[in-house]
């Protein structure tokens, strides 16, 4: 449980296949009535009891945030991944009754900018469909450069092409289109401000692409949600409610933490929002800092740790919960 | 002149850094009186591709001629010496909107020429933590009167008077970004007449 975090109870009101790897969700409050509002970016954690296991996974808000009758997320399907995302395809039908947080935005627009320029990977097109309906609502001036693997594989591609004629350009890769972006970025009118979400690289590449070309750092905003990793299990005693809890191998620190009923404070639980920022009280090892959020300084530090996805290997870790 | 160092203060107060050449896809300078030095200076290490992606708008003030020359002399693309902040402000305006993301801008100089042009940059889309600054020279005040709103320059000392309204103020630290200047609170507003004596603080 953590602050900001207040539970919404829904029902699942829609389940559609939009292609073979991504599946839309939609939710609507269980017994009538609306949503909180949220604005373009927000996501959502849904949680999930697949089985013994309560799963808790972040996702986007792709919904008109004008729109407070329902939410609706889209999910890609992760053959190789922890097993949330095949819950959702599997396991979730409608009907269903479902917890979800309230939304959280860590991917909200600058509203001082004076052009909206967003760079999408694959999934990472969520945050944007709310985004730019939030927009073209407030006559905002943006742009969609989107890169897919194929057209069939273009999730909304097609439909935003058609919703916003001139302002979005789909880039296929079995095409061998991509996105040109040393040009995009040296022609963009001042107040100007980038968006981008999709993968790591992707994420990497916008960064420092427009760092190199002089682009202010406040100006590049990024969204990327981690999935934690798996690793060695360990053990780790937890000072203050006086624990000793075991992280297993395919389990965060976090979820371990949480199932030992330790009050943890968490987000995003994607190491971007800094939220579960945990001292450390002592340690004998080796950290495996996987996070966003803390600087290179203080991974190196070995006096915090982000426990929604990074982990230890070693003798003893002591933390402050 | 080497650059201003200042007496720590409230957060409201801008502080100012130290030039340096940043890679970007132009440059756009503007410097008043000893501020043409930040720029003699950070001419010192830049690569020579620099000054071809350059623009020069530079306010002389009291200096005259001492530094124009060296300045014209250093080859940015273009070039501009102006009479007074109000003369070159449309060209200043002029510059940030042919200009695109990529852009430094540097300011040097008086604070009310810094304020100002930040002012300017900001309004047009730059990111205020974006824009490099360095004071040099004169650390004279343009001041806001509260009660009247009327922008007084130059100011020397405390309390001045304000040229709108004529009362005692009172120089504060409290700064406004969006007027570029410091707030001026009457002196005496709780004992009228009892204004204290002017001391320079400020040169």
């Amino acid at each position: 449980m953590s602050a900001g975090t207040a539970k919404l109870n829904v029902t699942v009101a829609e389940v559609k296949p939009i292609n073979d790897l991504v599946t839309r969700f939609k939710f609507v409050r269980t017994g009538g009535g609306d949503l909180p509002t949220f604005s373009g970016g927000a996501h959502t954690v849904v949680e999930m009891q697949d089985g013994d296991i309560t799963r808790l996974n972040a996702y986007s808000l792709m919904s008109n945030p004008a729109d407070r009758g329902a939410y609706t997320i889209s999910v890609r399907r992760d053959d190789q991944g922890r097993g949330g995302s095949k819950f959702m395809h599997s396991k979730v039908k409608e009907g269903m009754e479902m917890v979800i947080s309230n939304p959280v935005n860590l991917f909200s627009l600058d509203l001082r900018a004076k052009k909206h320029l967003m760079l999408a990977g694959g999934i990472g097109i969520t945050p944007f469909m709310a985004q730019m309906h939030q927009l073209s609502m407030m006559g905002g001036n943006f742009e969609l450069h989107y890169s897919v693997r194929t057209a069939s594989l273009g999730t909304y591609a097609k439909e935003l092409a058609e919703r916003y004629p001139g302002k979005v350009h789909i880039y296929h890769d079995d095409q061998k289109e991509a996105i040109d972006l040393k040009t995009l970025l040296a022609n963009q009118p001042l107040g100007t401000h980038i968006y981008v979400c999709g993968p790591k690289g992707m994420i990497n590449w916008v960064h420092s692409t427009a760092e190199d070309m002089g682009w202010p750092r406040e100006a590049v905003h990024s969204e990327e949600f981690l999935a934690p990793a798996s690793g060695k299990p360990f053990e780790v005693k937890c000072a203050v409610s006086n624990k000793v809890v075991q992280v297993g191998e395919h389990q965060s620190l976090l979820e371990a933490l949480e199932a030992a009923g330790i009050d943890a404070p968490y987000l995003c639980r994607g190491g971007a929002c800094g939220q579960c920022e945990t001292n450390v009280i002592g340690y004998d090892g080796k950290f495996l800092h996987y996070d966003h959020w803390l600087t290179d300084e203080q991974k190196a530090g070995g006096k915090h740790i982000m426990p929604c996805v990074s982990r230890f290997e070693g003798k003893t870790l002591v933390l402050d919960r | 002149m080497s650059k201003t160092e200042f007496p720590p203060s409230i957060t409201s107060r801008p502080v100012y850094g130290e030039l340096e050449a940043r890679s970007g896809s132009g440059h756009l300078m503007i410097a008043d009186a000893e501020g043409a030095e930040a720029i003699l200076d950070l001419a010192k290490s830049v690569d020579t591709g620099f000054w071809a992606k350059a623009h020069i708008i530079y306010i002389p003030k009291k200096t005259g001629t001492k530094f124009s020359g060296q300045l014209e002399e250093l080859g940015a693309s273009q070039y501009y010496a102006g009479p007074s902040y109000e003369a070159a402000q449309g060209r200043i305006r002029r510059a940030l909107q042919d200009c695109h993301m990529g852009t430094q801008v540097y300011l040097s100089g008086t604070e009310s020429l810094m304020g100002q042009a930040m002012a300017e940059a900001t309004a047009a889309g730059i990111p205020h933590t974006a824009i490099q600054t360095e004071h040099r020279g004169s650390t004279a005040r343009r001041m806001q009167c509260v009660h009247c709103k009327g922008i007084t320059e130059d100011v020397t000392t405390d309390p001045f008077e304000c040229s709108h309204c004529g009362l005692s103020l009172f120089v504060r630290d409290h700064y406004s970004r969006r007027l570029a200047a410091f707030q001026g609170v009457r002196v005496d507003a709780e004992d009228p007449g009892n204004i204290p004596e002017k001391v320079e603080l400020f040169k």
